[in-house]
């Protein structure tokens, strides 16, 4: 009970942490905006072929933006700051106290997963309120549960990430270099019409474009029933829970220099 | 093992690949002592400290820091013990009493919130960020969060490199202050005068082995040896002399344990051939150079 609320505690750390550095906080929630924005003047005229039929390309741009979001807020951010925080001594230091190891990163991965949340809050939003995408209805669980899934699972592969990691410098470089290619080839950034046949089997190989395509199928309005994706979500979570096993292995407390 | 001490090591041993970092240490320190380690870099202080406060695995030996091994990592004993590494270690983005705040919050009977900030002189920085302090504030809260949970035992790991003179006395009244409060303190340093002003008891490590041991007196008195030096004479010196001569930059230094017969020989040979002696002086062998003596000869390998 105690290691629980300390672990609670460690999320309100975190949070006023984050909020202490504002120009960091500005660009994290503002940019899922930007280019949800950009996306949609550069191609607003555009109707795309969706599953079901024809629609306006925000209703490609909302779910897949809220998915970037999430890998950024999950993935990119504690590959980034964990590895930081390591290269610092502050993972070691809160080794050597009666704080369980798990509840320090249970603060930093809730506060992840909370931050997400607000950030597919305000896509979600912006979508209903600038594009009149609508939000979920009947799929709404569906929804909830992919956002959960992913949410937890790059979490998860930012931790595991960490150890590929060899220094704090080189982070950036590394967290950026594994996603954003996936980013392009997962209809995250670009809706792939028609796409080569290996390009497509890349993407499904990994998680970004299960994820994806499970937020698109909520928000697509030719949906019918519940909407679960389970097989994209398996892919995830298996990605999710490939990492958490690797992480547990090798995560390192320690600098490396 | 016993409970009376703090601390009890027997035949530690710790190899990084090739390089026997802890070489065979054996330690005893007693509860409420000042214990400092001291050494150049790569002497296997941080190392030795690091495995005390169970950050690191040990090759071999026995270890017990408050009755517990370090090893297990047991919760119990990480209550009781507070740590300063060699590195600050704090979110960058948290006030200095969030910081104590939070790190109190780790900790079943924390010292109380005022009492900690007072005790290392940041009661003033209380509602600074900790990216804005300097680094010997830095320092200060490295050490506020060590204390955080009103540990019975405090390991410092070079708590005053890169400071300036003044900020180490600073540094010094505190840990003084920690003294009276009936803390074990273990502590390593490269400065010979910050072990002899803190410490009970000084162990001088070189290579991965205690080399020398003692009060900060018994070890000066381990060395009867007295430095007579002066400013290199014009003519050379005799043969008896010059073979126990040594020079130090502009300056001979001869070590003798029967300094009136050198000194008898050696004004005798300088009168006698019309030489001046300048700067001449007669000293003790410092502790400073006791530490240099039992250290030399194993040269310096890498920081650990």
């Amino acid at each position: 009970m105690r290691t629980l609320l300390q672990a609670l505690r460690q999320v309100q750390y975190e949070n006023r942490a984050f909020w202490r550095n504002p120009a960091a906080a500005f660009f994290t929630v503002i940019l899922p905006l930007m280019f949800l924005v950009l996306f949609n003047a550069i191609f607003g005229n555009d109707q795309i072929d969706i599953p079901g039929g024809r629609a306006d390309i925000s209703v490609f741009y909302v779910p897949g933006i809220a998915a970037l979001s999430m890998i950024s807020a999950c993935y990119t951010n504690i590959g980034m700051m964990v590895t930081i925080n390591r290269d610092l001594g502050v993972l070691k230091r809160v080794r050597g106290t009666p704080l369980p190891p798990w509840a320090y990163l249970f603060g930093r991965i809730v506060h992840a997963m909370l931050i997400a949340a607000l950030l597919v809050l305000i896509v979600v939003v912006a979508g209903a309120v600038l594009y009149d995408v609508d939000v979920p209805g009947d799929t709404l669980a569906a929804f909830l549960v992919t956002v959960l899934v992913g949410g937890a699972s790059f979490c998860a592969l930012g931790l595991a990430i960490t150890v590929l990691i060899p220094n704090a410098d080189a982070a950036p470089s590394i967290t950026n270099g594994t996603i954003l290619p996936l980013l392009f080839i997962s209809d995250v950034f670009i809706p792939l019409s028609d796409p080569p046949e290996w390009l497509d089997f890349v993407g499904d190989l990994f998680p970004v474009k299960p994820f994806a395509e499970a937020l698109q199928t909520a928000f697509n309005p030719y949906t019918t029933g519940s909407g679960f994706e389970w097989d994209h979500l398996i892919v995830v979570a298996a990605w999710g829970f490939g990492a958490l096993l690797f992480a547990l292995k090798f995560f390192s407390w320690e600098p490396r220099r | 093992m016993t409970t009376e001490l703090a601390v009890e090591v027997r035949s530690l041993f710790k190899a990084y690949g090739d390089i026997q970092a802890v070489d065979g240490i054996d330690l005893d320190i007693d509860r409420g002592e000042v214990y400092a380690l001291i050494g150049p870099n790569g002497a296997g202080k941080t190392t030795t400290l690091e495995i005390l406060e169970g950050h690191r695995h040990r090759d071999s030996g026995e270890v017990s820091v408050l009755g517990f091994d370090p090893e297990q990592s047991a919760r119990a004993l990480k209550e009781r013990i507070g740590i300063v590494l060699q590195s600050t270690s704090v979110s960058q983005y948290l006030r200095v009493e969030e910081a104590v705040d939070m790190f109190r919050g780790y900790y079943p009977d924390p010292r109380p919130l005022d009492e900690v900030l007072e005790l290392v002189g940041l009661a003033e920085d209380r509602h600074k960020l900790v990216r804005r302090l300097s680094g010997g504030q830095q320092r200060r809260l490295d050490v506020a969060i060590g204390l955080a949970g009103d540990p019975e035992l405090l390991f410092l790991d070079e708590p005053t490199t890169g400071f300036d003179p003044s900020a180490r006395r600073a540094a010094w009244e505190m840990i003084r202050g920690l003294r009276s409060l009936g803390k074990t303190v273990i502590l390593t340093t490269h400065y010979m005068d910050e072990a002899q002003a803190l410490a009970d008891r000084v162990a001088i490590i070189s290579h991965g082995r205690i080399v020398a041991e003692g009060t900060p007196d018994e070890l000066r008195a381990r060395e009867q040896d007295t430095l007579v030096s002066f400013r290199k004479p014009s003519a050379a010196l005799p043969g008896g002399l010059a073979a126990a001569a040594e020079l130090d930059g502009d300056r001979v230094v001869i070590t003798t344990a029967d300094p009136t017969r050198l000194l008898h020989d050696l004004t005798t040979w300088a009168v006698g051939a019309g030489v001046d002696l300048d700067d001449l002086s007669v000293a003790r062998v410092s502790l400073e150079d006791v530490y240099l003596r039992v250290s030399a000869g194993h040269g310096t390998g890498d920081e650990e």
